[in-house]
């Protein structure tokens, strides 16, 4: 097969955006699991959560994208808090596997009720009219909003890192699941940190919603189809590693896009291929801590 | 004594010559609504085609003439060993007599297999391959709503007369996929255009715009979608955001269904030309039945063509039952009576069944309406054209139906 150079460096540009999605929920996944312990499937579920919260603040308040930028994850992560306080809470202490099942179960349940009430073509949201449109840049036609994806989730991923890893509340936190009682010691509301880190996980993937409702159809399954995906994409780059989870998210969505250039056949498996490599190579994550 | 004990005699006569009445008057009819209930085709068939049996079978009259009828539902979640075990446990558990709907025609084939070789019936509304009416047709099958040559015969012959020469596919990468995009391809060659080249997507799949950059390189006059559901209304809302309508592309969409359109919204899909053969808002009955069809509908939805086809494919299976006198539980033998019978009903009008299993009827070319032409909200189509039924469907002696060859 002849390479196309300008075919290919297209292909490259759509595997970021899409990238950009991958690396925003494993984002929000790997802070869940690195200060909370909790393998949280319901990811998806809150990822559409945030879609269709868009959706209603438009069609029902009136309210744009913009602020929906901000209100739908505020309002999801809320949502995320109360599930942490009222469920999650009572098995902190007890094996992944209780939470990973309980989460699971929320997860079916969101989608059940949306399903329900919305069927399963899903609601069209328009793309807010500041970025309509595209610009020609010689090998590909970009449309503007992809391109704002792109940049938007990068900046976001970083603030991300930068608040946990730079920052001294970041420190708290880490310090708070490393050895919780001392940090207590000190006066820190450990818990209280613990139900806003969970908030902080389940906004981020509301925001991936938010951001997803103008390319995606608003579908009560969006977060099903794409949470598999995106716990490879977590798997390979190491359960628990922020900037390890940000990488591997970007280079995922350029391999796959890749993929769809080269043999589009196995556009949906190839993610899972590299997560079968990477386990048998290195079962812990290419940047990820032992379990 | 001797009284009793020929009393006894007479009475196990008597219940044994019941029975066999019983037997012969046998007027309980069970059918199995098989469908996607919660994938990218749910919507389309799934609850409500269940609800439009249900519709079937309460219009029938039937059931005030002394029937029992059963219907259940089942979901075959898009998998082939999924849809066959389920079909199979119908008929030899549940003693089902008929499978309706069977969207996804990967699945539509493997139960086309299992109900010929359980002497069932099979009334197929969902599923478009062609191969059911031609390579795979079989005695038990009536194939209603729609097929991929009926697709190919009206919505591509018309892009290519209006000069979309050049064709360029995006395929759902199984059965279906492969079926329409054969279809269309002979038909745009037959008209003197040609296919420059395709790409192949998995079934579900979220993100085309790779595929979308592959068909805007091509330079192909036209972008033939031979997906569906979900993957079809992706498709469209990311072409529109890639602007291949202002590079002079055009979209072909082969198979669109109202539940579609609703989903792509119609800032996006006006304009859109395609094929079905049923719209609520034809005539008084159609009319009719979907506002009662509608008001059973979770989220007030009116049928889809799916949905119309297992309604109406019911109501004719439900006269041939009539005209047999009681349920002979012989599927070959339904089947015959069905096509022996003319079709009429509500929804589909007049019509007829060909020998191969193919339902006949006329097929209607729909353009999407502009937002402010919407009066209602699930006022979408306007008719722009009608292919006339004998020459809607693969004419039958063109058909490769084991079944013609006597």
């Amino acid at each position: 097969m002849s390479i196309n150079l300008q075919a290919l460096s297209a292909q490259l540009l759509v595997g970021l955006i899409n990238g950009s999605f991958y690396a925003l929920l494993s984002l929000g996944l790997a802070v869940i699991f690195g200060m909370l312990n909790i393998i949280n499937f319901a990811h998806g579920a809150v990822y559409m959560m945030g879609a269709f919260a868009a959706y209603f603040l438009l069609n029902i308040a009136g309210i744009g994208y913009w602020p929906a930028l901000i209100l739908a994850p505020l309002a999801v992560g809320l949502f995320g808090m109360v599930m942490e306080r009222t469920m999650l809470k009572w098995i902190a202490n007890l094996d992944h596997l209780y939470g990973l099942l309980l989460t699971f179960g929320l997860a079916l349940i969101i989608q059940g009720v949306f399903q329900n009430y919305f069927g399963s073509s899903g609601l069209p949201y328009a793309i807010p009219d500041a970025l309509k449109g595209g610009m020609n840049l010689g090998f590909m036609f970009l449309p503007i909003y992809r391109g704002w994806v792109v940049i938007f989730s990068l900046v976001i991923c970083i603030a991300t890192w930068f608040l946990i890893e730079r920052t001294r509340l970041g420190a708290y936190l880490r310090a708070a699941t490393e050895n919780p009682t001392l940090v207590r010691a000190f006066g820190i509301n450990v818990p209280l940190m613990i139900t806003l880190t969970y908030g902080l996980g389940v906004g981020l993937a509301a925001l991936a919603g938010v951001l997803s409702a103008p390319i995606n159809q608003v579908r009560p399954l969006m977060g099903a189809d794409l949470i598999i995906v995106v716990f490879a994409v977590v798997v390979i780059g190491g359960m628990g590693s922020i900037m390890g989870s940000i990488i591997t998210g970007f280079a995922l969505g350029i391999i796959e896009g890749l993929t769809k250039y080269f043999y589009p056949e196995a556009s949906n498996t190839v993610v899972f291929v590299l997560m079968v490599l990477v386990l048998l190579v290195k079962p812990s994550g290419l940047t990820g801590r032992a379990a | 004594m001797r009284n009793t004990i020929s009393a006894a005699l007479l009475g196990t006569a008597l219940s044994l010559a019941m029975a066999g009445i019983a037997m012969a008057q046998d007027k309980t009819v069970k059918i199995g609504s098989l469908s996607d209930q919660s994938g990218l085709y749910a919507d389309l068939g799934g609850p409500g085609s269940t609800l439009a049996a249900q519709m079937a079978a309460e219009d029938s009259g039937l059931m005030a003439k002394g029937w029992k009828i059963d219907i259940i539902s089942g979901d075959h979640q898009n998998k082939p060993d999924i849809g066959s075990n389920i079909a199979r446990q119908w008929f030899d558990v549940d003693k089902v007599d008929t499978i309706v709907d069977v969207p996804n025609s990967g699945v539509a084939l493997a139960v086309n297999n299992i109900v010929k070789e359980k002497n069932g019936v099979y009334i197929n509304s969902g599923a478009a391959t062609s191969d059911l009416t031609n390579a795979q047709c079989s005695p038990n099958t009536v194939h209603w709503t729609y097929d991929t040559y009926m697709l190919a015969h009206s919505t591509g012959q018309a892009m290519v007369k209006a000069g979309g020469d050049s064709w360029f596919f995006l395929t759902a990468d199984y059965a279906f996929g492969a079926a329409l995009e054969r279809d269309t391809t002979e038909v745009v060659k037959a008209s003197g255009g040609k296919v420059v080249g395709g790409v192949k997507h998995p079934l579900n799949t979220a993100d085309f715009s790779s595929f979308l950059l592959q068909a805007q390189s091509s330079k192909a006059k036209v972008i033939g979608l031979a997906n569906a559901g979900g993957d079809t209304t992706n498709s469209i809302k990311q072409a529109a955001e890639f602007g291949i309508a202002k590079g002079g592309q055009k979209l072909a969409a082969l198979l669109l269904f109202i539940t579609d359109v609703k989903a792509i919204g119609l800032e996006t899909a006006q304009g859109l030309s395609f094929t079905e053969t049923f719209y609520w808002d034809l005539n008084d009955k159609t009319r009719d039945f979907s506002k009662k069809f509608a008001a059973r509908m979770k989220n007030g939805a009116p049928p889809s063509m799916v949905q119309a086809g297992v309604y109406a494919g019911l109501i004719h299976y439900f006269k041939a039952l009539e005209a047999l006198g009681s349920n002979p539980h012989d599927g070959a033998k339904i089947v015959a009576k069905m096509k022996e019978l003319p079709t009429d009903d509500p929804l589909f009008g007049q019509g007829k069944i060909e020998a191969n299993g193919r339902k006949i009827h006329p097929g209607y070319l729909f353009e999407v309406k502009k937002p402010s032409e919407s009066k209602a909200p699930w006022d979408f189509y306007k008719l722009a054209g009608t292919v006339p039924a004998d020459q809607a469907f693969t004419p039958i002696e063109k058909s490769t139906c084991a079944l013609l060859k006597k």
